[in-house]
């Protein structure tokens, strides 16, 4: 019970801040959430895909072998309130980015279910883009994958060269790139937008110094200007900086959810 | 402990007495971030997405010729050197053209209105299942994906056009007002390649064989529809219903209606009119409909 205690002594240092009604209207709540992913072509060396072997199953009636389900989110449950961030950890594969893409809509839960307010947006438009086209027509692009008009795109698109800092590479093929470079020009492309409920998966590593100053900025301005914000990362300590709340995943399930300076302390012992 | 119960703890502090979750979702007025939008809701969404749809286009045709010395030059040269093949192949090795006149014509006419429902068909079984990443990262009505591979494919299709009516004229073929009738026919295409491309995009995504198995089906589909021979001309001695049939096919319906324009300077029959209207009219509705019901559902397999 140690982390319930923590979780309630967690939400008596807000009240105590404030009274109850001022906690923030719950604007994620995620309710014994399961997430089943199928996984094509995870064969083991013993079946390994060749015609023959196909052939035989077929004629026996096996199913696929290669056909897996991952079972990466076992059961999770929380409510996420206005004016949250909430830092998420655990190790590799521990179902974190899954859990975000839930929260996005972005995959469909096998039992359990998300409910939001307003429509969650991932900080992430790398899928849209295209590399062997200009940095200019990547930005014309991303802006529209995440579903702005073309008047909002006019007042973004100097501003997102300027945050990017690539100047006249904009006109190249985003190829051509350093990868620095192509890592700014994303991160300017998918922070351009304003979000009810931002989820943010690892976008925090990427450039010199000089960018991630600036950049951890930009998350600072989005998390006032987001009701809440999700923050998935591997470097500690952006979460301790930022978050207001940590939740440790572990094999698809929370293994603890509170003050993130308790919760760290803990993952790192761990 | 088990997280059910800081769920309730979570409830409890937010509402005071213990709540479900779904509950205390209800009371505030929060929704399931997955549902899949009605109808008139997801047209509209659709409509507001119309820009992603047609940049999302237009970068896939650049960058697609990107790579090679030529570039965009292959918009041309593709259909040409296609239309090249087949009339080697057809026209002079196995000697069609005697039994047609103005064989060149009839055939690239064929060859071009049929590879716009190929390649609009084709690429759009691929349209969801080869963009996973991007249905699992972003929000937007997925059929802005086949959507967006059949203006694709439109675009491409403008160049063929320009190959196709430059051709047409040096074969000696006048100018009428019948080629006012070009866009519409080639609307109608349109309308039913949208509507067949929808319907594979779903199956594609979902049946992961169809990429394998499409390029046969496809290309039983050009044999059977008219691009080599004249489907009368074939069927001449067979009992009729098999003509009707054969002509049925939407394919052969709209190869048949650019030929009528074209090269035999007539306008097309009534029959042919009903048949290139049906196709398009029930293609979409039925493609539609049939894409929007999984909606929720891509991007999961």
């Amino acid at each position: 019970m140690a982390e319930l205690t923590k979780e309630l002594s967690h939400v008596a240092q807000e009240e105590s801040q404030a009274s109850p009604e001022v906690l923030g209207t719950p604007t994620v709540i995620v309710d014994n959430l399961h997430i089943v992913y199928k996984v094509y072509g995870a064969a083991s060396d013993s079946q390994k895909g060749n015609a023959a072997n196909a052939l035989m199953r077929i004629v026996r009636r096996q199913g696929r072998p290669q056909m897996k389900e991952v079972h990466a989110v076992k059961g999770v449950s929380f409510v996420a309130r206005h004016g949250e961030a909430i830092g998420i950890v655990g190790r590799n594969g521990s179902g974190k980015s899954t859990l975000l893409r839930a929260i996005a809509g972005l995959l469909p839960p096998h039992k359990g279910a998300v409910y939001t307010d307003g429509q969650p947006s991932l900080l992430g438009v790398n899928a849209a883009l295209m590399k062997e086209l200009t940095g200019e027509r990547n930005i014309v692009l991303g802006c529209y994958a995440m579903g702005m008009s073309p008047t909002e795109l006019r007042e973004k698109y100097d501003e997102i060269v300027d945050f990017s800092g690539i100047g006249e590479f904009v006109q190249f093929p985003m190829s051509t790139y350093s990868s620095g470079m192509g890592a700014r020009l994303r991160f300017a492309i998918s922070s351009a937008k304003t979000h009810d409920v931002l989820l943010i998966d690892e976008a925090l590593a990427t450039g010199d110094r000089e960018f991630k100053k600036r950049s951890q900025k930009r998350i600072k301005q989005m998390r006032e200007s987001a009701g809440t914000v999700f923050l998935v990362a591997h470097n500690l300590d952006v979460i301790e900086d930022t978050c207001s709340r940590v939740i440790w995943l572990h094999k698809g399930k929370i293994k603890m959810d509170g003050d993130p300076s308790e919760v760290l302390a803990a993952y790192n012992k761990a | 402990m088990s997280q059910p119960d800081s769920a309730v703890a979570d409830a409890q502090a937010g509402g005071g007495a213990p709540e479900s979750l779904a509950a205390l979702a209800e009371r505030h007025g929060l929704r399931r971030a997955i549902a899949r939008p009605t109808l008139p809701a997801y047209l509209r969404q659709l409509w507001t997405r119309r820009h992603f749809i047609l940049t999302y286009a237009t970068s896939r045709n650049v960058s697609k010729y990107s790579e090679s010395a030529l570039g965009q030059l292959w918009q041309v040269l593709t259909p040409l050197l296609n239309a090249a093949v087949y009339w080697l192949m057809f026209g002079v090795i196995l000697g069609q053209s005697k039994n047609i006149d103005n064989y060149p014509a009839f055939l690239i006419t064929g060859v071009m209105v049929f590879t716009f429902t190929q390649r609009t068909v084709i690429s759009g079984a691929k349209s969801v299942s080869s963009n996973l990443s991007l249905i699992r990262a972003l929000h937007f009505p997925r059929a802005s994906l086949p959507l967006a591979y059949a203006v694709q494919e439109l675009q491409q299709l403008g160049w063929s056009m320009g190959v196709l009516i430059v051709l047409v004229l040096v074969t000696g073929e006048p100018i009428t007002w019948l080629w006012l009738l070009i866009p519409v026919t080639l609307a109608l295409q349109l309308v039913f390649n949208v509507g067949a491309s929808l319907f594979m995009a779903r199956v594609g995504a979902f049946v992961r064989d169809t990429n394998q198995l499409l390029p046969f089906i496809t290309r039983t589909w050009l044999y059977a529809s008219g691009v080599f021979y004249s489907i009368s001309e074939r069927t001449e001695k067979l009992p009729d219903v098999l003509r009707w049939a054969l002509e049925f096919n939407p394919a052969a319906a709209y190869i048949e209606f650019m030929r009528d324009l074209l090269i035999y300077q007539r306008f097309p029959e009534r029959w042919a009119w009903i048949t290139c209207i049906f196709w398009a009219i029930f293609a979409l509705i039925v493609g539609f409909w049939y894409f929007w019901r999984a909606e929720e559902r891509y991007g999961r397999g």
